[in-house]
């Protein structure tokens, strides 16, 4: 059995990893509800967007813009929006293997794709694995704004546009609530699947002309989904980092407990073994 | 008088949000002005001023394009952002223009230089509209 001496250093320091955890915690509780009022301030920009989204593109019945036409695919384009650090569970693993085995399912060749990274745990993944980062940003604040992925995005949907892959699709985590959460697929270009809701359509008048604001709009709204997805995987780190956190307090108190059981035990023992041996000096002196 | 509801939305959230009189902003075909009662319209806009003119007094935000959604009781204006005069940090508008100005006039391939002259064009309306020179 170990020492006493051994087992209260153990306690010592589990105590102190505790209060870390305990800490980082309240400190990502903190950040998720700060995350959260993020996406609830972006939500009336994008059903606005939509909206006008959807009601031109319908009432443009030629249709032909080439954001919303999907073509041949010859090479393929993958966003990938993991965290900047671990301690969040399974938050960056789970991410980078649906994006690694959707990849592997898809593509023979590494010619085939381009990776976008947003996020330090997918970049270097994907470089480790010599797949072709285009592109990628780290170091976003816990709070992004829109200004900071506005260049990857904006880059993301020009490359698109001028031909460089026929498709864009994005993986991140999609907050459900505080303890749940799931990795998500979305195709973001080409643009197949604006939903319309009935009634919203109203006759507008373009000016200049359909054609010229959907030249404006599909960007702005293709950047705006990608931004949406950012503030989505935000939230749902700042979630999961809590709860991996809380479920490492809660083991810490749990092994608190028991070695706290095997020091007493051992102290007990200790003492008992003391008087045996003070009773039995003394009976030997009679 | 009949008023218009004005909404001023980023992905960062809502940047104005009221009732004005009359609004003029500047689209890509030139400068409009909308009152109640316009014919529902969408138009985009370029970098500049809207100006929103409410019981005689105007207010001005400044916008970095977007584009402007008119119905008859209600105007919304997307764009990626926004900012009311008053919050403007105006020392960063200025700072940010001479640095588009230094890369104007260094040597830089056509993207870099249209990058610096959108952001330069930025800056100086900030700038404009902080100082209120419209």
């Amino acid at each position: 059995m170990a020492s006493l001496r051994d087992i209260k250093g153990k306690i010592t320091s589990t105590k102190k990893t505790s209060q870390i955890t305990k800490a980082m915690q309240m400190v990502s509780a903190s950040k998720l509800n700060r995350a959260e009022e993020n996406a609830k301030a972006y939500v009336p920009y994008m059903t606005k967007i939509q909206e006008v989204v959807g009601a031109i593109a319908t009432g443009t019945s030629d249709g032909a813009h080439p954001m919303l036409t999907s073509r041949p695919v010859k090479k393929t384009a993958y966003l990938v929006i993991t965290a900047d650090r671990g301690l969040a569970g399974a938050y960056n693993s789970n991410i980078i293997r649906a994006a690694s085995n959707a990849i592997a399912e898809r593509h023979s060749s590494k010619d085939e794709y381009v990776i976008f990274a947003i996020g330090r745990m997918g970049r270097d993944f994907f470089v480790k694995r010599g797949s072709n980062v285009i592109g990628d940003v780290i170091g976003l604040p816990d709070q992004p704004a829109f200004s900071d992925i506005k260049e990857i995005a904006r880059r993301a949907v020009g490359m698109f546009t001028d031909g460089t892959y026929d498709e864009l699709y994005m993986y991140y985590n999609h907050f459900v609530s505080a303890i749940s959460s799931e990795v998500t697929e979305k195709k973001v270009l080409p643009l197949t699947d604006i939903a319309v809701e009935k009634g919203t359509t109203a006759s507008y008048e373009f000016d200049p002309s359909a054609e010229a604001i959907l030249e404006v709009l599909l960007p702005q709204y293709a950047e705006s989904l990608i931004f949406g997805a950012l503030l989505d995987g935000k939230a749902s780190e700042h979630a999961m980092r809590m709860s991996a956190m809380k479920s490492a307090t809660d083991n810490a108190t749990d092994l608190i407990g028991n070695l706290t059981l095997v020091y007493n035990r051992a102290r007990q023992a200790a003492i008992t073994q003391e008087i045996t041996e003070i009773v039995g000096g003394a009976a030997a002196l009679e | 008088m009949k008023t218009l509801t004005v909404n001023i939305v980023t992905p960062d959230g809502p940047v104005y949000d009221s009732q004005v009189d009359m609004i003029i902003a500047k689209t890509a075909s030139g400068e409009i002005g909308i009152l109640p009662g316009h014919i529902p319209t969408v138009a985009p806009l370029v970098i500049g001023a809207v100006k929103l003119k409410k019981d005689g007094k105007s207010e001005y935000v400044a916008v970095n394009g977007g584009f402007v959604e008119v119905r008859p009781e209600k105007v919304s204006i997307l764009t990626q952002s926004a900012e009311v005069a008053s919050n403007i940090d105006v020392a960063r508008a200025k700072e940010s223009m001479k640095r588009a100005e230094q890369r104007l006039q260094g040597k830089a391939d056509a993207t870099d230089f249209n990058r610096a002259e959108l952001s330069l064009k930025r800056a100086m309306n900030r700038i404009n509209v902080y100082e209120g020179n419209i």
